[in-house]
């Protein structure tokens, strides 16, 4: 049975009613109590620290070599907070509203509106640590726009908000190592959940210099292991990111949501050729100023630069004059995608369309002519002045751009193309953030909870705080005021003793397989199914192939693959086989759930559901709940069903039009 | 732009692990396309490596974009390779011809061990945080954050110090591996923000000293951390350290 556990009562009062009222741990009895954080991104790093604040004792993991690393690191354009210093009528309401919407219906009210009212206090804490957010000249936060919503409530530090929350976080959770309330466990990664009467009571892990596994103890477990996005190969993910520990997971019990829930991002660097390892994602504010368009004429292969106006297509403009180039992600990228498949993709590769800020040069150029009443200039001398606002808006994401292809955006159209970026779907929590796993929790990316089918810019490095700092040290202590007297247990336990033998049978089972092809080669092919078949537009015939498809590549994957070295020392490659065994059962999972929801919502467009100018046909009546899978077998899940009630919003048809 | 394809002999660092001693060892990689980041030729090499049933090159990388700081190859003596403001991921083979030979080394620095080939342990770089690089301050324990205007060229100044990637390339530019250029990047960008005043002289006095335990050299001001630093931190940082230190030093009785 699936309990969600929303508690009762108006919505803008549940979260302070279950403040009010959830079970405590007093200061003694917290250092008794051991607590597992896997993960140190954002939600992670936050978690820990703020527990060891609290006086937990916390044990955090991190595959890198040091928690700074975490991916939330590359996030760039912002993190919104219902703060309203703009005086532009935002609120908690809109700022859930907006996400719900966003969402496309598919997420829970309750949850999300904890989530909108926590916002605030993010930016408190985050300014407190020392966060060096954009100031105006007033000395005040400053604020920008994102797609999907008319306010300006993000707040961000450049391009690189996600680096400077992280580092936040990061040195929070420093302090706290310093002071012996954590302890941190770097180059580690977890392979296995230990369950003690059906409880979940710690972890194996590996080190992964010395190859040595190693069993810890915790009162509770914290998956805070971000998204799943690497099943496609190529994707924004940093290298390293996976999905094995939200799998091991789910193979320990736990229910895994709306897995076919992913979001591509419409601006991204085009993939080069088939060496591509990693896409680079251009941030969405660019498209506060760039617009999107493709030549009218098929197969055109003139220069951009060459192409006159009139044989422009801006095809977001025209499909969607009221948000035109800031529509949802989803819906921007399906666009481009549209373009392409019909033959008016540009580059080489003819799978890219262009971002272009020529128009953006001469408007800005003009702007400064007139702001600085420098009277009759040359047309030279005006797009420098336009070059001049754009470097100072953009300028790190032009460089990064001219590193990666060459090409000069200050001179040229940026080519660009959508790629995989975040996944809303994960681990099944309820409103507490735990699984149906007792004492195993989920957080940020690595659950399932907010972002509903699509998540809106800007969103995820809130959601991600907002579990970590404001969210589980309030629900975590509701579960451990009944486990104070749950003694910590010897590692020698014999649930730890079987499940060390779990892992170490399954890594002795990988490096005796000596086949023939490298892990990195069936990685590429998951992907190339994955994103085929189940990547911006889905249909149910290459859904039923691809499920046959990686299927077969399970197979081969378990007779033919090749991992070098040794397992007890440093061994990239086995820790990488580790992560694409657990991407190939993840994949066909994620065709079973899309082929199973037979609508278009958010991220997840079916082809046979669409309107008849192509947009996505959401059917409420049949598919207003989330898909939670139960691992029954080999190739076999179970779907249960958590109904949505929206007791608020009345959902209807996403228009952006 | 013109693409092109190029052969390139590789001279790479192999160390098994911190135990044993390390070589050259000389590779040759074909067909590398223009458009290839460095890391992806690494990948192409490491695939030959696996099919010929010899151990792959052990390198550090995540994100791949310039931002998380794990990467870290020093190339043709230089760290993260031969573009300025730029990290080895984002270095892309367009900066090499046709029959280049490439070296290509770990950080080195007694702070900094090898743990097997090109990767190193910069968990030296944690503990300096640890020892202060941080604001005291609890969850829950923050007032509005409009509550505390701050000069913008101050917090300007601050969020270019904060940009540090920690990825150690001004310690293996260094002839001293001095890790000063990272420390204080971490106090300028405190110490210029009113929330880090009240730890202002414990922190700068106690993350030098754990710098210094950590077995990193004294800075000599040669410049050539700033020269390399992939996010251009900025010299004068160091300058302010030194009189954060100093000033610290005046006061403190601890």
């Amino acid at each position: 049975m699936l309990e969600s556990k929303i508690p009762a009562g108006k919505l803008e009062d549940k979260w302070n009613d279950y403040k009010g009222h959830c079970k405590l741990v007093n200061p003694a009895n917290k250092r008794k109590l051991e607590v597992i954080v896997v993960g140190t991104g954002l939600a992670g790093a936050s978690a820990a620290a703020s527990l060891g604040e609290m006086g937990y004792k916390v044990k955090a993991f991190c595959f890198q070599d040091s928690p700074r690393r975490a991916h939330s690191i590359a996030a760039q354009g912002g993190i919104n907070a219902a703060k309203n210093y703009q005086n532009d009528g935002d609120s908690v309401f809109r700022l859930f509203y907006d996400t719900i919407k966003g969402g496309d219906y598919r997420a829970r009210e309750g949850n999300v509106h904890r989530l909108a009212e926590v916002s605030t206090s993010i930016i408190d804490q985050c300014v407190a640590q020392g966060v060096p957010f954009a100031r105006e000249y007033g000395g005040l936060l400053s604020n920008r726009s994102f797609g999907g919503t008319q306010v300006q409530r993000t707040f961000y530090a450049a391009g690189q908000t996600g680096q400077q929350l992280l580092i936040g976080a990061y040195q929070a959770l420093e302090r706290q190592v310093a002071l012996g309330n954590v302890t941190m466990y770097a180059r580690h990664e977890m392979l296995e959940v230990v369950k003690v009467d059906g409880k979940a009571r710690g972890i194996i892990a590996r080190d992964l210099v010395g190859g040595k596994l190693e069993r810890h103890f915790g009162h509770a477990v914290l998956l805070c292991t971000g998204g799943y996005g690497n099943v496609f190969y190529l994707s924004t993910n940093a290298m390293g990111s996976n999905v094995t520990a939200a799998w091991k997971a789910h193979k320990a019990g736990a229910y895994f949501a709306n897995p076919c829930f992913t979001q591509i991002h419409p601006t991204c660097i085009p993939v080069s050729g088939d060496h591509q390892s990693k896409l680079t994602l251009m941030s969405e504010s660019l498209r506060n100023d760039g617009r999107i368009w493709v030549p009218k004429k098929q197969g055109d292969n003139r220069k951009s630069t060459d192409i006159p106006e009139e044989e422009r297509d801006y095809y977001l403009e025209r499909r969607y004059p009221a948000f035109g180039n800031l529509v949802p992600r989803d819906v921007a990228s399906r666009a481009a995608k549209e373009r392409c498949d019909a033959g008016f993709g540009v580059g080489t590769s003819k799978q890219a369309v262009y971002l272009d800020f020529a128009a953006a040069i001469q408007r800005y150029g003009k702007g400064e002519v007139s702001k600085r009443n420098l009277g009759n200039v040359s047309a030279e001398e005006i797009t420098q002045l336009g070059k001049d606002v754009v470097k100072e808006k953009y300028g790190n994401l032009f460089d990064m751009y001219e590193k990666i292809t060459g090409e000069n955006p200050y001179e040229v159209a940026m080519r660009i193309y959508p790629a995989v970026h975040y996944t809303m779907g994960g681990l099944w929590v309820d409103y507490e953030l735990m699984t149906n796993v007792k004492g195993l929790y989920a957080l940020g990316e690595a659950n399932f909870s907010d972002h509903g089918a699509n998540r809106l810019g800007a969103s995820a490095l809130m959601q991600g705080l907002a579990d970590g700092y404001f969210v589980i040290p309030y629900t975590l202590g509701n579960y451990l005021a009944d486990e104070i007297y749950a003694k910590a247990l010897e590692t020698s336990h014999p649930a730890f003793e079987e499940a060390e033998k779990k892992v170490s049978d399954r890594i002795n089972t990988l490096m005796n397989i000596k086949g023939k092809q490298s892990v990195e080669s069936f990685h590429k092919r998951l992907g190339k199914i994955i994103w085929d078949k189940c990547g911006m537009a889905r249909n149910k015939e290459g859904l039923e192939t691809a499920i046959k498809e990686v299927q077969a590549l399970k197979k081969e994957f378990w007779s033919d693959v090749r991992i070098p070295g040794e397992i007890n020392s440093y061994n990239p490659e086995l820790d990488k086989a580790g992560r694409v065994a657990d991407f190939i059962e993840l994949g066909e999972l994620m065709c079973i759930d899309a082929l199973t929801r037979n609508e278009s919502c958010g991220g997840h467009f079916r082809e046979e559901y669409q309107t008849e100018d192509g947009e996505a046909l959401r059917d409420d009546e049949n598919f207003m709940f989330v898909s939670a899978w139960e691992l029954k077998g080999e190739h076999q899940w179970e779907l249960h069903k958590e109904e949505l009630k929206y007791e608020v919003i009345k959902p209807s048809a996403r228009n952006y039009k | 732009m013109q693409h092109y394809n190029m052969n390139l002999n590789l001279k790479v660092w192999r160390q098994k692990n911190n135990q044993t001693k390390g070589e050259f060892k000389l590779y040759r990689v074909e067909n590398i396309s223009s458009e290839m980041s460095f890391l992806e030729m690494f990948d192409v090499l490491n695939e030959k490596l696996i099919t010929t049933g010899e151990d792959p090159v052990a390198f550090d990388h995540d994100c791949r974009e310039g931002i998380c700081g794990m990467c870290s190859m020093y190339i043709n003596g230089k760290p993260h390779g031969p573009w300025q403001a730029n990290t080895t991921c984002q270095l892309h083979m367009r900066a090499f011809k046709d029959g280049d030979t490439i070296v290509v080394e770990p950080w080195r620095a007694n702070a900094f061990p090898v743990i097997k080939d090109l990767t190193v342990d910069r968990s030296a770089f944690d503990r300096i945080i640890q020892a202060g690089g941080y604001v005291s301050v609890n969850t829950g324990n923050a007032v509005d954050g409009n509550s505390l205007p701050i000069n913008k060229d101050k917090a300007d100044a601050a969020f270019a110090a904060a940009m540090c990637i920690g990825c150690g390339a001004c310690v293996a530019a260094c002839k001293n591996s001095s890790a000063m250029l990272f420390m204080s990047a971490k106090v300028s960008h405190l110490a210029l923000l009113p929330q880090g005043e009240p730890e202002r002289h414990s922190r700068v006095i106690n993350m030098i000293a754990q710098m210094d335990k950590e077995g990193f050299g004294a800075c000599t001001n040669t410049g050539a951390c700033e020269a390399t630093c992939p996010k251009e931190i900025s010299l004068s940082n160091i300058a302010r350290l030194n009189k954060e230190y100093l000033g610290a030093s005046l006061v403190a009785d601890k």
